[in-house]
């Protein structure tokens, strides 16, 4: 990396990508989150965890403009530097951006994917979305990412419904990486799957948010996920963020009486 | 003064909520500083909270109160409050940490793990690769094994390719938990020539060893914890991992 990229990675690394204040919705009593805020910056992996119904889902549609907040507000600094009020903002800007400089992966990669049409296809469709329609342009992309997600080129055009289930999630990844996001959403993406085959794709997630320097918010309830992709982690307990720190100290040094029983009740194996 | 980590008052409490709400008071009142080049060890028995004090200043366990302040890119850094980022970047640029205990990550190979602090400030690649083969020759990592996840190695080949990995890049400031403990001769005699290099360049070391002639072969000066022992005898097992 050159000094001048250095620099530039200095100023823009100094300013939040993403800011959240007091954001709430409550279905019922504790039910939901409520006054949540943070901000989150180039780079940096924010980690979820608590038990289920803690508020978890519910707080990741708010940030990623699937669900309009009680209260509260969810601010994100586009490409070109300008502040966005996600849920000021019309539903037109709003969709631009989860195609483009946003991402989500689904715990579910039939939710996250068109499972009718080829492999290749579901890589392109966002980069025709930015108005890529060169044939050979939309092949080379698919191609590409199918070798950094680790699937055989080979099977560019073949339906997701032919692959696996690690396979289909990091199909489901590359989707999302090809229009080069800024901020990737993720529920539990390791949930479904084999012990065997969420190690593989941990560690390709791990090597993806490095190089490409993503900002990530990721929903777990596997402490082991969070302390392997997280800088940071936020505890959920019945609506509330009960404890937030550096991922390490959450989990070797926890305050809370709820982050001290969730980190202990953990098996060793 | 080339101070180069300046502690004082720094205090650690452990609150077990599931235990009663049992208050132990393992750190209390401690003041001290290291200079560039300068080794100090921690003294005292078992339980006196030596590790306690180590994984503190790296900011894994919270600080009851005090200050520690380190340099970093030239500035004085406050860790005691510091947010998340903040310690993460001095972690990456500025203080090192050592343990006997290799972190294993399923399917990354020995040469990646031992690699992966110089990826992170930016290094290319094939120079990382090049320091990473040389440290795991001189620490007697066979080739064979270089390319293999240390998942399935002996205890003390992973404590090796930790070793490996807490020397890749150089700390201003390294914090070193018992590097030497189990190690045969030869190899103990490498980490200490690693140490020792690594104190001539200038970085400032803080240490346990409870192996003396390893203590003695570092240490420029010592701290004593000794002192009170009631009130520190459980945690360093509670919490260890």
């Amino acid at each position: 990396m050159s000094a001048a990229e250095k620099l530039h990675l200095h100023s823009e690394t100094a300013q939040p990508l993403f800011s959240v204040r007091d954001l709430t919705h409550l279905y019922g009593p504790e039910k939901g989150c409520q006054g949540v805020s943070f901000d989150l910056y180039p780079g940096e992996v924010l980690g979820i965890v608590g038990e289920s119904g803690s508020g978890k889902s519910t707080l990741l549609s708010l940030l990623s403009g699937r669900c309009p907040p009680d209260r509260g507000s969810v601010s994100y600094r586009d490409s070109e530097g300008n502040w966005l009020d996600l849920y000021s903002a019309s539903e037109a800007q709003r969709r631009t951006l989860l195609r483009t400089e946003w991402g989500f992966v689904e715990q579910n990669p039939r939710d996250g994917l068109r499972m009718g049409v080829s492999a290749g296809a579901n890589i392109g469709e966002r980069l025709m979305a930015q108005g890529v329609r060169h044939y050979g342009e939309l092949r080379a992309a698919g191609i590409d990412w199918l070798q950094q997600v680790e699937i055989d080129p080979l099977r560019i055009d073949d339906l997701p419904r032919t692959f696996s289930g690690g396979m289909q999630q990091r199909l489901q990844i590359a989707r999302n990486l090809v229009s080069s996001p800024r901020l990737i959403f993720m529920d539990e993406p390791t949930g479904g799957l084999d012990v065997s085959v969420q190690a593989r794709l941990l560690d390709l997630l791990r090597g993806l948010v490095r190089e490409l320097d993503l900002a990530v918010v990721i929903v777990t309830h596997d402490l082991a996920v969070a302390r392997l992709l997280a800088d940071r982690l936020m505890v959920m307990r019945r609506s509330h963020v009960v404890e937030a720190g550096l991922t390490d100290q959450i989990l070797d040094d926890p305050q809370h009486p709820y982050s001290q029983l969730l980190v202990s009740s953990v098996l060793q194996p | 003064m080339n101070n180069l980590i300046e502690v004082s008052g720094l205090s650690k409490t452990f609150t077990l909520h599931q235990q009663h709400g049992v208050v132990l008071n393992v750190l209390s009142g401690l003041n001290f500083s290291v200079r560039a080049g300068e080794c100090l060890v921690l003294h005292g028995q078992s339980g006196a909270g030596k590790s306690t004090l180590l994984r503190t200043l790296y900011g894994n366990y919270l600080a009851a109160g005090g200050s520690i302040r380190v340099r970093h890119n030239g500035e004085w850094v406050e860790l005691v409050g510091a947010e998340p980022r903040q310690v993460l970047a001095v972690r990456r640029q500025t203080l090192g940490y050592v343990s006997q205990f290799l972190r294993v990550i399923p399917r990354v190979s020995t040469l990646d793990v031992v690699m992966e602090p110089a990826l992170a400030r930016g290094l290319r690649r094939a120079d990382a690769e090049a320091r990473a083969q040389s440290l795991l020759n001189r620490l007697n990592i066979p080739q064979a094994l270089w390319q293999l996840a240390p998942g399935t190695f002996s205890g003390g080949e992973q404590q090796r390719v930790n070793i490996a990995r807490g020397f890749m890049v150089a700390w201003p400031l390294m914090l070193l938990d018992e590097p030497t403990a189990s190690l045969d001769d030869a190899n103990r005699q490498v980490v200490l020539a690693l140490i020792a290099e690594a104190k001539a360049a200038g970085s400032a070391l803080i240490g346990i060893f409870h192996d003396r002639a390893a203590r003695e072969a570092v240490a420029d000066r010592y701290l004593d914890m000794s002192q009170d022992l009631s009130a520190a005898a459980q945690p360093e097992y509670i919490y260890a991992g």
